[in-house]
C-alpha cells in the first residue's frame, strides 16, 4: 500500500520537493541553533517559552480533527463521514508529529530527550503529556493504516481497530486536558491559573482542528477530485461553529472574572495583550485582529445561509483559524510570561531562526500529511471512490 | 571464505568471553552513577531544612550588595556580562522591594521602601513547584531541604522556569564558558542548554563552611536549620518580624526577610 506514495504525477513530486527544500532551509537554521544554543531565539529568562511551545500547543488542538469525525461515525453511525475519517486520522498523525518536533526543537539538550524515559517522573505533567501524545499518535496510526489496508484488500475493517477507535475518543480529550494542565497548574502565572483552561483547550481544538481539516479536504477535492461530500462538510461546519461559540464564550468568562474581581495580577496580562502595559504592547495589534476575526468568523458561520455557501464557508474558516491561532499560538503562551514574576514587562518576539525552524517543522508535518493522504487517495481511487484520472 | 568466517567468529567469541568475565559493569555502563565511590565528609553541616534570614536593614550601600553577589558568582562560575541582557544568568542579585514583593505594594508606601533594593535568590521552597514539574528529576529536593540541580541530567525543557514564581532560575542560552572570568576548578561549570540557580552552597556546607553570601555579608544574612528550634536562625526569626516572597502561593519559601 505504501507504494502508492511513490507513484505520482509531476504536481505531486514538485510539491514533495518543494517541502523538502523548505525542510532543508529550516534544518540549516536548526543546525545553527544546535551549535550555538537557544541564544539564536528571542527567548530569555523572563519569557522562557516562545514560538515553539506556542505552536506545539496550537497543534495539539489541530490533532483533534480526528475525534470530531470519529465520534459521529463510530458513536452515531453517521455514514457521511465514512470516506473522510481516514484523512482526518492521518491529519491527526501529522499534527502530533508536528507537536513532538516542536518539543524537540525547544529543548536545550535534545540529545538527552530520553532522560524522560530513563528517569520517569510521574509528578511532572510533561511525563503524562509524553504518554498521551505518543499514545494518540500510535492509536491514530494503527486505526487509520489498518482500516485503509482492509479497504485496499477489499475486506471488512478488523474489529480491533473499532475498539481502538472507541479508545481514541477519550484519549483525544486527554491530550488537550493534559496539555492545558501543563499550564494551569503553575502557581504565580495568573493568566494560566484558571480551571477552565482545559475546557478552553478542548473548545478551541474542536473548532480549529476540523476547520483546518475542511480547508485541506477542499484543496484535496480540487487536486484529486476526491469528493468529501457536501453534507459531510456542512456537518463538520456545524461542529466547528458550536465549538467556536463555546471557545469565545469561555474566553469572555475569563475576561469577566479578571476585570469584575479587579485583581491586578489577573488583569495584567489582558491589559498587556489588548492595551499594552508599562509602555509595551507588541501583541496589541495581533490581539485586536483576533477579536475582529473571531467576530467575523462567527457572523459568517452562525447563519446557515452564509455557512452553507461554499465560498463564504472558506472565508469563515480562514478567519476562524487565524483567530484561534493568535489566541493559542501567540497570546496564550507568551502572555502567560508577561508581566514576569517581578511584575515587570519584558517582551518577546521570535527571531528569524525560530521562524525558519518552525517552517521546517510545519513542512515536516505537511510532508507526512501529503504522503499519507496520497496513499489514502491512491487506495480510494483503486476502489472507484475517486474517479480514475485520464 | 569459510576460513574468514571462522576467524570472525573466533574474534567475536573472544570479545564476548572477555566482556563477561570479571570486568565491572561500570566499564560498559559508564552512564551509571558512581554512588559507591562517594564518601561524605564528616565535617558536613547537617540540617532538616536549610533556611536564610536576610536583614534588609543592613544592606545600605551599593557595596553591601556587590560584595555578596560577587562572593557567590565568582566561586560558582556564573558568567558575567552576557551581551543579551534578556538571557543573563543570575544566582543572587538585587531587586527593588516593590518588585521582589509585588503583593506588598501600596500607593503610599514609605519613601525608604519605594526604591529600596533587596537581595533575591532561590527560596529553596519547602514545596518547590520547579521540582514538581521537572520531567527528569534533574531538579530535586535534598534531605537537607536544598533544591538541587543535576546539570548533567537536565534536558533544558525550561518547565521549571515557567513554574518558579520567583524568577530564580536561569537558562544557559549559550555556552557560558567565555563569560566566566576566573574559572573555579572546584565547582562544576555548565554547558549551554541547561538550567541553573543558587544551590545554597551545598559544596561549602559539605566542608563545614557557611554559604559564600552569608560569609561575605558581615552578619546581614543569617543561615541555619529552620526546623531546629534551638538554632540561631530560629532565634532571629522569633525576635524579628519577617516576611517571605509570595506566601499566598503555598510554596513556603525558606528565605526570610527582615524589613
Amino acid at each position: 500500500m505504501l507504494d502508492k506514495a511513490f507513484y505520482g504525477d509531476k504536481k505531486y513530486w514538485s510539491w514533495v520537493i518543494f517541502l523538502l527544500i523548505l525542510i532543508g532551509i529550516g534544518s540549516i537554521a536548526y543546525i545553527t541553533q544546535l551549535k550555538n544554543g537557544l541564544m539564536v531565539t528571542g527567548m530569555g529568562r523572563d519569557v522562557s517559552w516562545g514560538f515553539y511551545i506556542a505552536q506545539f500547543t496550537y497543534f495539539v488542538g489541530v490533532a483533534a480533527s480526528a475525534v470530531m469525525v470519529v465520534i459521529p461515525l463510530y458513536l452515531h453511525n453517521y455514514k457521511k463521514y465514512e470516506q473522510i475519517v481516514t484523512f482526518a486520522e492521518f491529519m491527526a498523525v501529522a499534527s502530533v508529529i508536528i507537536c513532538l518536533c516542536f518539543i524537540i526543537v525547544d529543548l536545550g539538550q535534545p540529545q538527552r530527550l530520553f532522560n524522560v524515559l530513563l528517569h520517569p517522573t510521574p509528578n511532572s505533567i510533561l511525563f503524562y503529556d509524553m504518554i498521551v501524545l505518543n499514545g494518540y499518535l500510535l492509536l491514530n496510526i494503527l486505526i487509520s493504516w489498518n482500516n485503509l489496508h482492509a479497504d485496499y484488500r477489499r475486506v471488512p475493517h478488523p474489529k480491533w481497530t473499532k475498539v481502538l477507535a472507541y479508545i481514541s475518543i477519550p484519549w483525544a480529550v486527554s491530550i488537550h486536558t493534559v496539555t492545558a494542565f501543563l499550564y494551569q497548574g503553575l502557581p504565580g502565572r495568573h493568566f494560566w491559573l484558571t480551571a477552565i483552561m482545559a475546557a478552553r483547550f478542548l473548545a478551541s481544538a474542536f473548532c480549529a482542528g476540523p476547520a483546518i481539516l475542511v480547508l485541506l479536504l477542499l484543496i484535496l477535492k480540487k487536486v484529486t477530485k476526491f469528493d468529501p461530500g457536501k453534507e459531510a462538510i456542512q456537518t463538520l461546519a456545524k461542529t466547528i461553529t458550536y465549538a467556536m461559540c463555546v471557545n469565545v464564550f469561555l474566553f469572555l468568562t475569563e475576561v469577566f472574572t479578571s476585570f469584575y474581581s479587579n485583581i491586578p495580577g489577573h488583569k495584567a496580562t489582558f491589559i498587556y495583550l489588548f492595551k499594552g502595559l508599562q509602555g509595551h504592547g507588541a501583541l496589541v495589534g495581533w490581539m485586536w485582529v483576533m477579536v475582529i476575526t473571531a467576530i467575523a468568523c462567527l457572523v459568517i458561520l452562525i447563519p446557515p445561509k452564509f455557512r452553507n455557501n461554499p465560498e463564504l464557508l472558506v472565508v469563515g474558516l480562514i478567519l476562524l483559524i487565524l483567530a484561534t491561532w493568535i489566541d493559542k499560538g501567540l497570546g496564550l503562551v507568551v502572555g502567560g510570561f508577561i508581566p514576569n514574576p517581578f511584575e515587570k514587562v519584558v517582551e518577546y518576539s521570535p527571531t528569524i531562526y525560530e521562524l525558519l525552524i518552525a517552517m521546517m517543522v510545519y513542512s515536516i508535518g505537511l510532508l507526512v500529511l501529503t504522503i499519507l493522504w496520497k496513499i489514502g487517495v491512491g487506495v480510494k481511487r483503486e476502489l472507484g471512490i475517486i474517479p480514475k484520472q485520464n | 571464505m569459510d576460513n574468514k568466517r571462522r576467524k570472525i567468529l573466533k574474534i567475536a567469541a573472544a570479545t564476548a568471553a572477555v566482556s563477561f568475565t570479571g570486568l565491572p559493569i561500570e566499564t560498559f555502563a559508564s552512564y551509571l552513577p558512581k554512588i559507591g565511590k562517594y564518601v561524605k565528609s564528616d565535617k558536613e553541616k547537617k540540617a532538616k531544612q536549610w533556611g536564610m534570614v536576610i536583614d534588609t536593614r543592613k544592606f545600605k550601600t551599593k557595596e553591601d550588595f556587590e560584595k555578596v553577589i560577587e562572593a557567590c558568582h565568582s566561586i560558582h562560575n556564573v558568567p558575567e556580562d552576557i551581551p543579551n541582557k534578556k538571557q543573563e544568568i543570575k544566582w543572587i542579585w538585587e531587586e527593588e522591594f516593590t518588585h521582589a514583593f509585588p503583593d506588598q505594594e501600596n500607593p503610599f508606601l514609605a519613601e525608604r521602601y519605594e526604591h529600596k533594593d533587596v537581595i533575591v535568590l532561590c527560596n529553596h521552597c519547602q514545596h518547590p513547584p520547579c521540582v514538581r514539574v521537572c520531567p527528569t528529576k534533574a531538579t530535586f529536593k535534598r534531605e537537607d531541604g536544598i533544591v538541587m540541580m543535576d546539570f548533567h541530567r537536565c534536558i533544558g525543557c525550561r518547565y521549571c522556569m515557567a513554574a518558579c514564581p520567583y524568577g530564580s532560575r536561569s537558562f544557559n542560552f549559550r555556552d557560558p564558558a567565555p563569560f566566566v572570568k576566573d574559572k573555579n576548578p572546584k565547582f562544576p561549570t555548565r554547558m549551554r542548554g541547561v538550567v541553573e540557580k543558587c544551590l545554597f552552597c551545598y559544596e561549602r556546607l559539605e566542608e563545614g563552611k557557611q554559604p559564600a553570601c552569608v560569609e561575605a555579608s558581615n552578619g546581614a544574612i543569617i543561615f541555619g536549620d529552620i526546623l531546629d528550634p534551638n538554632s540561631e536562625i530560629r532565634k532571629v526569626l522569633r525576635e524579628n518580624y519577617t516576611i517571605v516572597r509570595k506566601p499566598e502561593l503555598g510554596t513556603e519559601p525558606c528565605v526570610f526577610y527582615i524589613i
